[in-house]
């Protein structure tokens, strides 16, 4: 049997564990940055690649996250994560829930649009509220952590926990997708109309997969908070929204691991692009480049990096026959990760 | 015939689309153990009356009965449940999903157990047996691990057929399942339909006639709408009207 | 709130409502016609305001013309813009999934926003109102109300009884109406589709951008303002429906009404009302108040 993608995984995960002992400062931090954003982008994985729920608000679900973390968060002393982290998880899913129920009375293009329009509107209240700080946003004073044994104030420590995070939401997402309730969520995903033909109703399974999204985005949104110790409402941008939606593209739609991909690609695109070193002047234009590439990427790879191997493959065995390259089957591998 | 044998009614059901008039007082029985097919040219309505009795598009007058309950306003999923399987004219199977995953997928909407997320469903015992169970009966006992984008044609009929099966329904609502099949692959559908004949009741749309007049117990003719003709294939058969309208007699 | 206040709100929700009009029109018509959902459509809009910023002293200084030669120039290169953006790049996403043309114009978002900064800078500018429009018009012997906001308002309603016109009378609309419910018999019948569609493509981005220019005097002219109208056009066409001209008229007059007001009454939530709005009609009718027509 193949394992090549769980030893991929497990290698991926063994990097990261020893990581720290290589990098710089820098490094560690960006490193840090990139596995919340993993985390950002398996929770939108679970609605778009599961699920074939096209969101395009998931940032409002990480700003609630994050705005829970630092508001949350008492002024004078560290708080606990052993309270914070849930609340922060319990408010964003609250809010999913309450999109949910109205999103999903809508399909197709209109589901994409009014899942950005809500997530606009939580943008709107800490933008123009005092709730949130307005445009200045807050500071987190004081980094949580657990009694004397965990201090997300030091970065390595920080580091460890969001691998440890990224490492549980990872586990978790593959226990669901190979569950009954994965099963069906990826029935939904193909022919929800046979779905509901065969007996399910599938309404509550959506709404059930887009609370758990949200919760994991308000899980990213929570240590987002920690590890720059500011929220604004930007994290709430739409943007941020376009910005995971492309990470889970670009790594490889259905795939768990499409997702640590695309966030460590899409964040070393950013790198490069903004990269004064290469492109000096021109550097503050980044969004050019970043712009192109997105297209490009949605243009030439059609089942994003994972599918890759498979492309080349493809392309090798077609050179070999003397045949045109095959696309190869449809994506959506049976409890692929 | 006893009232409690029929298991699917439907009355007086008719469907307005804004100012057309897609079904105009279709009246139909489905009792146990018989075949009642469903004929007519296209744009009869054939495939209008089934999404109504299958729940798919609500009727804008008449009523549904499944197993004696009134089930005009229960949803599709709720029917399904109940005991109502249904099968399309196009492949509604997963293709990237292997055969057996197709039935057990359908198999666990009489399982669902969506809380349970740390089991993996494959080792579902309730839902495995089932689907075991019905891709055997519809002939699929040897291509159990195949991806279902890879069948012939006739194989994802019969995989159509097989997700039919999986919750066990009692009545089954087949949309021409014998389109697009050759002369052998029709003999065995056939075959599956007379077996699955003694313990259901089935309603069959079909083009296919030789299939129709062998397969039926009793035959209900559509045009434009409505209902021309309904009873025995003698009855049909010799019927006037249906000669003239559908059979293409002058 | 007084009567003279009530006046002007309500001239000021017709003219904002009229102008989202122009552009949701254009969005939820290629939505409707070639089934394309363009996340750049708001960058047209931007693209428009910039151009009344930058084109004016151009247009002054080589032919003289003023104010509304600016916005004829303008419109010519629109459409020609439009015309060759459709072939270039759009008539590649009509096959795709609604995903793949999400991401695709969000990178052309992206880029439009670059090339217009390198272009002519991420600046925050004014653009005056010609003279001739200029200053206040006294209606009744109650208030006095912006000459060029009722011309805005003009503009768009002659734009909407233009497009309707051409819809409903002439051969032209006739043949677009019929492909966005049956392309392939539209075909089939020897019109030439890829045509039609690079017209209709070319005049949406055209009235977006004569929007945007029209606008610039009153909204001025800044670098988010592709994205904050974009998001508000999402918002009439979800309400109104899609691909109903109809429902985007609604929709956007509804909109602008409850914007206009909203931010005279509750200031601190007049962003989040227009959202508040659209959940409860979703709540009451998820495919928008009309069907397509």
């Amino acid at each position: 049997m193949n394992y090549s993608k769980q030893i991929f995984v497990a290698l991926a995960f063994l990097a990261l564990a020893v990581f720290p002992s290589m990098s710089g400062q820098y490094g560690l931090d960006l490193a840090t940055k990139i596995m919340v954003f993993a985390i950002f982008a398996l929770s939108l994985e679970l609605l778009v690649g599961t699920t074939g729920l096209v969101c395009f608000g998931q940032a409002a679900f990480l700003g609630i996250g994050a705005y829970s973390a630092v508001l949350l968060s008492p002024s004078d002393q560290a708080g606990s994560v052993l309270w914070l982290l849930p609340a922060a998880m319990l408010l964003a899913g609250g809010y999913a829930l309450a999109v949910g129920a109205l999103s999903l009375r809508t399909k197709g293009v209109y589901f994409i649009m009014v899942t950005l329009a809500f997530a606009q509107m939580a943008y709107y209240v800490v933008h123009d509220t005092p709730l949130g700080g307005g445009t200045d946003g807050i500071y987190l004073l004081m980094k949580p952590g657990v009694g004397d044994w965990l201090d997300l104030e030091q970065p390595l420590v920080l580091y460890r926990f969001t691998l440890a995070c990224l490492l549980a939401t990872f586990a978790f997402l593959a226990l669901l997708g190979r569950s009954r309730f994965g099963r069906a969520l990826a029935g939904i995903r193909v022919n929800e109309q046979r779905m509901r033909a065969t007996g399910f109703s599938t309404y509550p399974y959506k709404l059930a997969a887009f609370v758990i999204s949200g919760a994991l985005a308000g899980l990213a949104g929570f240590l987002f908070a920690v590890k720059d110790g500011f929220v604004n409402p930007e994290l709430m941008s739409w943007h941020v929204s376009g910005e995971v939606l492309i990470i889970v593209i670009l790594g490889g739609l259905g795939h768990l691991r499409g997702a640590l991909i695309g966030a460590f690609a899409f964040a070393l695109l950013q790198e490069f692009f903004k990269s004064e070193a290469i492109f000096g002047e021109f550097a503050k234009h980044w969004h050019l480049g970043l712009g192109f590439t997105i297209i490009a990427s949605v243009a030439l790879l059609p089942r994003g990096l994972v599918g890759v191997p498979g492309q080349i493959a493809a392309r090798l065995r077609g050179a070999a026959l003397g045949a045109p390259a095959d696309a190869g089957p449809a994506g959506g591998n049976h409890g692929g990760h | 015939m006893a009232d409690t044998d029929i298991l699917l009614r439907g009355k007086n059901i008719s469907r307005r689309w804004g100012g057309l008039l897609a079904l105009n007082d279709v009246s139909i029985d489905v009792a146990r153990g018989t075949v009642h097919a469903v004929i007519g040219t296209n744009g009869a309505g054939k495939s209008t009356l089934v999404n109504i009795l299958s729940g798919e598009i609500p009727s804008s007058a008449g009523s549904v009965e499944l197993l004696g309950q009134d089930v005009t306003h229960w949803t599709q999923p709720r029917r399904a449940r109940a005991g109502l399987g249904r099968s399309y004219q196009r492949n509604t199977i997963y293709p990237s999903f292997t055969v057996l995953e197709n039935c057990r997928l359908a198999a666990q909407a009489a399982a669902q157990k969506p809380w349970a997320f740390w089991q993996d469903a494959r080792r579902c015992a309730v839902s495995s047996a089932a689907a075991m169970a019905s891709a055997e009966r519809a002939g699929l006992a040897d291509v159990l691990e195949r991806e279902a984008g890879l069948l012939s044609h006739g194989q994802k009929r019969q995989l159509e057929i097989a997700m039919c099966l999986a919750t066990a329904p009692q009545v089954l609502l087949l949309d021409e399942p014998l389109a697009g099949m050759g002369a052998e692959e029709t003999e065995r559908m056939l075959a599956l339909l007379e077996s699955l004949k003694a313990t259901h009741a089935i309603l069959l749309i079909e083009h296919d006639m030789d299939a129709v007049f062998r397969v039926a117990d009793s035959i209900t003719v559509m045009v434009n709408g409505g209902v021309i003709a309904t009873g025995s294939p003698d009855f049909v058969r010799n019927s006037a009207e249906v000669r003239v309208a559908y059979l293409g007699e002058h | 709130m007084d009567l003279t206040t009530f006046l002007i709100q309500c001239l000021n929700s017709l003219q904002y409502g009229l102008l989202l009009f122009l552009v949701a029109s254009g969005l939820t018509l290629i939505f409707g016609i070639m089934g394309v959902i363009n996340l750049a459509h708001g960058s047209f809009y931007m693209v428009g305001a910039y151009l009344a910023f930058s084109l004016a002293p151009v247009v002054g200084a080589t032919i003289g013309g003023g104010f509304f030669a600016t916005l004829l120039v303008g419109v010519v290169l629109a459409v020609l813009f439009g015309y060759f953006l459709e072939w270039a790049f759009f008539s590649f996403l009509y096959e795709r999934e609604h995903l793949q043309q999400v991401l695709m114009t969000y990178g052309l978002i992206l880029v439009f926003e670059e090339v217009r900064s390198l272009l002519v800078g991420d600046d925050v500018h004014g653009v005056a109102p010609p003279d001739l429009l200029n200053g206040s018009i006294a209606l009744g012997d109650m208030m006095t109300y912006p000459v060029y906001r009722l011309f805005i308002s003009g503009v768009c309603l002659a734009l909407a009884l233009g497009m309707y016109f051409v819809f409903t009378r002439t051969r032209l609309g006739m043949m677009i109406r019929a492909g966005s419910t049956n392309r392939e018999m539209v075909q089939s019948l020897g019109i030439d589709v890829k045509f039609l569609y690079r017209v209709v493509f070319a005049a949406g981005v055209a009235i977006a951008v004569l929007a945007g220019m029209v606008a610039a005097p009153v909204s001025s002219v800044y670098p988010g303002m592709g994205s904050t109208v974009l998001i508000i056009c999402f918002v009439v066409v979800v309400i109104g429906g899609i691909g109903s001209i109809r429902g985007a008229l609604f929709a956007s007059l509804l909109i602008g009404f409850v914007d206009t007001f909203g931010k005279v009454m509750l200031p601190s939530a007049a962003g989040v009302l227009v959202y508040v709005l659209m959940a409860l009609i979703l709540l009451w009718k998820p495919d928008g108040l009309f069907k397509a027509g």
